[in-house]
């Protein structure tokens, strides 16, 4: 055979492997999409999102957009070596178009230089190509050296704690490193023997003598083609299935696909499309300020992938969704620790019979007001709503001021989805018996809980904040500007979980003068208290609120401001420094006319 | 007893040799807190489920640390796990936490002893 030397067969074997294995499980996987998930694909298949798909798979598997975004020595090492290897293959294949003619087997074109020993003869870009693909290899090296040094100095790239990785991901990678250098031995080999090389490789292989050249050359590619095949062959059942799961993932999401109750085909694709970066390791509250060392979605996600499930794991963690924002791939690491969390035949049908006695009210003509359990313990946010309702002349139905049924979030955050689905329909029923057009809530729970957990067609579901903000801009309240200085604390359920950050901001700036903090929008910190975490004792809630505080007192505020009441009593305990909600904020300052 | 004068209401005997505490003890070393409950009832006053039924979280999670199961995970399906036990515990006792480890213990099997049902009346 033509273009063929044995040592070809490691990287033929480890090709065959990795491709049969990647197409047996997207098959699999996708077989086990559910109906919804299918007919969402089918449905947005010739769109606008297509394209968007191939920008943003573009943006992230090759170039790290977001990866560069959070620190640029980290989006150097991962671009790097993802660009600069993709490049390496397109320019490598598209020189063996050139430079081969028959024979061109799938590996002719990663050997190119091997077979290839006077390209100039038949191709007259030869000279450019060899530059070039010396180049690329340069990127892609300084990449590997770049994580080498990440793996002793972590702080190179900005991280505290990275990934603690298991016995075959650290072969999978140390066989990655291995490959690069292995090709630039080669390639320098054969070039100082052979009018083939570019910069690079002429001036390595010049420091072979001829002998050790024609001696080493063959060796060098049989390791290079070795560690490509272990590489390759190790792909599908390491970390490094990213590779190939990530743009499919990121085509799905485009088409509109999503996470449901209970774990389907495409969570085991999102399983694979993490990398195991470890970037959602720092800035977990629970690494940060507990040292718990486990539950961070990149072991999560690792144990579901590895079929051995930690209930602790998936119990222990607060639910905040910062994880989320940091993440590149842009998983729903939510809702995945959610699936986890199924009770199975704890969670019981039939359980609040008790209810039925809370009956619906007429409220045609008014807006709907529901405080949310938590909003009982914390009587300043509903005392407040009720004189800025009065102040607006807003007749109101306050739903709940006898008793709260649950919204059912906390229940369906900790995987009784049955049980919180027979509370999601009382509710439904009472406001839709009420006949009201607007309900408000003081509660992100409650909020995040009807926006996206009830349908509630017809009925516009308003967080506090964004009531108030209107009720401002439209003139139907007037409040006098302090000059008391305020700092606010995004509650996660409001902020991450809803995207409102600018509402409240704006009720603030109104009245008072409100400062920026270190970590505020989607970066702001938990208060210790969200409802989905139930394993964390109370001194550990601290801790966690601590931090958050440390965050807001940093400006010296006279005000913390926030939107949600239990971070307002998760933030008020311990200390004597003065906690607000908005509503309270805005009833001081209120002006009757 | 007569010649005392009063008498020891049947009702309000516990016997300890009918109790089995083998899934309390489960929950040990658990670090929901439980076990510092004094017993105050606040988690009840502020019960979100309280609210609309007789449904006493201090009666339930008393007769749980007391080995008395009967009827008590029928009555912790009750809860709604809204969480304002939870943050008015004087005691620092993560109820939400010991409510599913109760539901969790008590799932497999409870003690289908009759005689104790009637404890559920007492507290
Ligand atoms: S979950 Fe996201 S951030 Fe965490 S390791 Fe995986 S890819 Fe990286
Ligand atoms: S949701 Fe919050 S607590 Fe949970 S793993 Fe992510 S950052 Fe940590
Ligand atoms: S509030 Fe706490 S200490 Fe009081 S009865 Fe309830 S659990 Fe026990
Ligand atoms: S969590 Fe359950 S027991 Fe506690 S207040 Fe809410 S409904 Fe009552």
């Amino acid at each position: 055979m033509k273009n063929f030397s044995p040592f070809v067969i490691p990287f033929t074997v480890g090709l065959i492997i990795l491709l049969a294995a990647c197409c047996i499980k997207w098959v699999r996987w996708y077989r086990h999409f559910t109906p919804v998930q299918k007919s969402q694909i089918r449905k947005n298949l010739i769109s606008v999102n297509l394209i968007r798909a191939l920008v943003e798979s573009v943006n992230e598997c090759l170039l790290h957009h977001r990866v560069f975004r959070r620190n640029l020595m980290l989006g150097y090492m991962h671009g790097s070596i993802a660009l600069g290897w993709f490049l390496l293959i397109v320019t490598g294949a598209v020189e063996a178009g050139l430079e081969v003619h028959g024979d061109r087997h799938v590996w002719v074109a990663v050997f190119l230089r091997y077979f290839v020993h006077d390209p100039e003869a038949v191709c007259p870009y030869a000279g450019i190509f060899a530059q070039v693909m010396d180049s690329l290899l340069l990127v892609v090296l300084s990449g590997v050296s770049l994580a080498f040094v990440k793996s002793v100095y972590h702080k190179v790239v900005g991280m505290r704690k990275v990934t603690r990785h298991t016995a075959f991901d650290l072969f999978a990678k140390y066989s990655l490193w291995f490959i690069f250098p292995m090709r630039l031995a080669a390639e320098s080999a054969t070039a100082s023997l052979y009018p083939n090389g570019g910069w690079l490789t002429d001036a390595v292989g010049s420091l072979f003598s001829v002998e050790t050249a024609r001696l080493m050359e063959l060796p060098l590619w049989g390791l290079y083609s070795f560690s490509l095949g272990l590489f390759f062959a190790s792909m599908p059942f390491s970390r490094y299935m990213h590779i190939f799961t990530e743009v499919p993932v990121i085509f799905f999401r485009r088409l509109g696909v999503r996470e449901t109750d209970r774990r389907s085909g495409y969570t085991m694709y999102e399983l694979s499309a993490c990398s195991r970066c470890g970037i959602c390791i720092d800035d977990c509250p629970l690494n940060r300020d507990l040292d718990h060392k486990t539950v961070q979605p990149v072991y999560f996600l690792r144990d579901i992938r590895y079929k051995r499930p930690q209930l602790e794991t998936a119990e222990d963690c607060l639910m905040c969704g910062r994880c989320q924002v940091e993440c590149p791939v842009g998983l729903d690491l939510i809702s995945i620790r959610r699936q986890m969390r199924d009770r199975g035949t704890l969670d019981t049908a039939g359980t609040y019979d008790y209810l039925e006695k809370v009956k619906p009210f007429n409220a045609i003509g008014r807006v709907g007001y529901f405080g949310g359990c938590m909003s009982h313990l914390t009587p300043g946010i509903t005392e407040s709503m009720k004189k800025i309702f009065d102040a607006a002349g807003q007749k109101y139905w306050y739903m709940d001021e006898n008793g709260s049924v649950c919204c059912g979030r906390p229940l369906y955050q900790q995987g009784f989805s049955v049980q919180a689905a027979e509370l999601r329909r009382k509710n439904t029923r009472l406001i839709k018996d009420s006949g009201v057009k607007i309900l408000i809530t003081s509660c992100p729970i409650c909020y995040q809980s009807f926006t996206k957990e009830y349908r509630l067609e017809g009925v516009k579901v308003m967080h506090h904040s964004e009531y108030i903000a209107g009720l401002i801009a439209s003139g139907r309240i007037v409040v006098t500007r302090g000059d008391e200085s305020i700092t606010y604390h995004d509650p996660c359920e409001l902020g991450r979980g809803c995207g409102i950050y600018d509402e409240p901001r704006k009720v603030l700036e109104a009245s008072g003068r409100l400062l920026k903090t270190g970590q505020e929008r989607e970066k702001s910190l938990c208060c210790g208290h969200n409802l989905g975490n139930t394993l964390i004792s109370f001194e550990e809630q601290g801790k966690i609120r601590d931090s958050a505080l440390s965050n807001l007192t940093a400006p010296a505020p006279d005000i913390i401001a926030t939107g949600c009441p239990m971070c307002k009593k998760a933030l008020g305990t311990g200390n004597d420094l003065k906690i607000m909600d908005i509503a309270e904020v805005v009833a001081r300052r209120l002006i009757f006319s | 007893m007569p010649e005392f004068g009063f008498s020891i209401s049947k009702g309000r005997t516990i016997d300890f040799d009918l109790l089995d505490s083998a899934r309390t003890a489960a929950l040990e070393g658990d670090d929901s807190g439980l076990i510092k409950c004094m017993d105050c009832g606040t988690c009840t006053a502020t019960c979100s489920a309280g609210a609309f039924s007789d449904f006493s979280i201090r009666k339930i999670h008393t007769m749980f640390r007391r080995g008395q199961y009967d009827g008590v995970a029928e009555a912790l399906s009750k809860c709604m796990l809204c969480g304002k036990c939870t943050l008015v515990c004087p005691r620092s006792v993560n109820l939400r936490h010991a409510i599913i480890r109760m539901r969790q213990t008590l799932r497999t099997s409870v003690p289908d002893d009759d005689d104790l049902r009637h404890y559920l009346n007492v507290l």
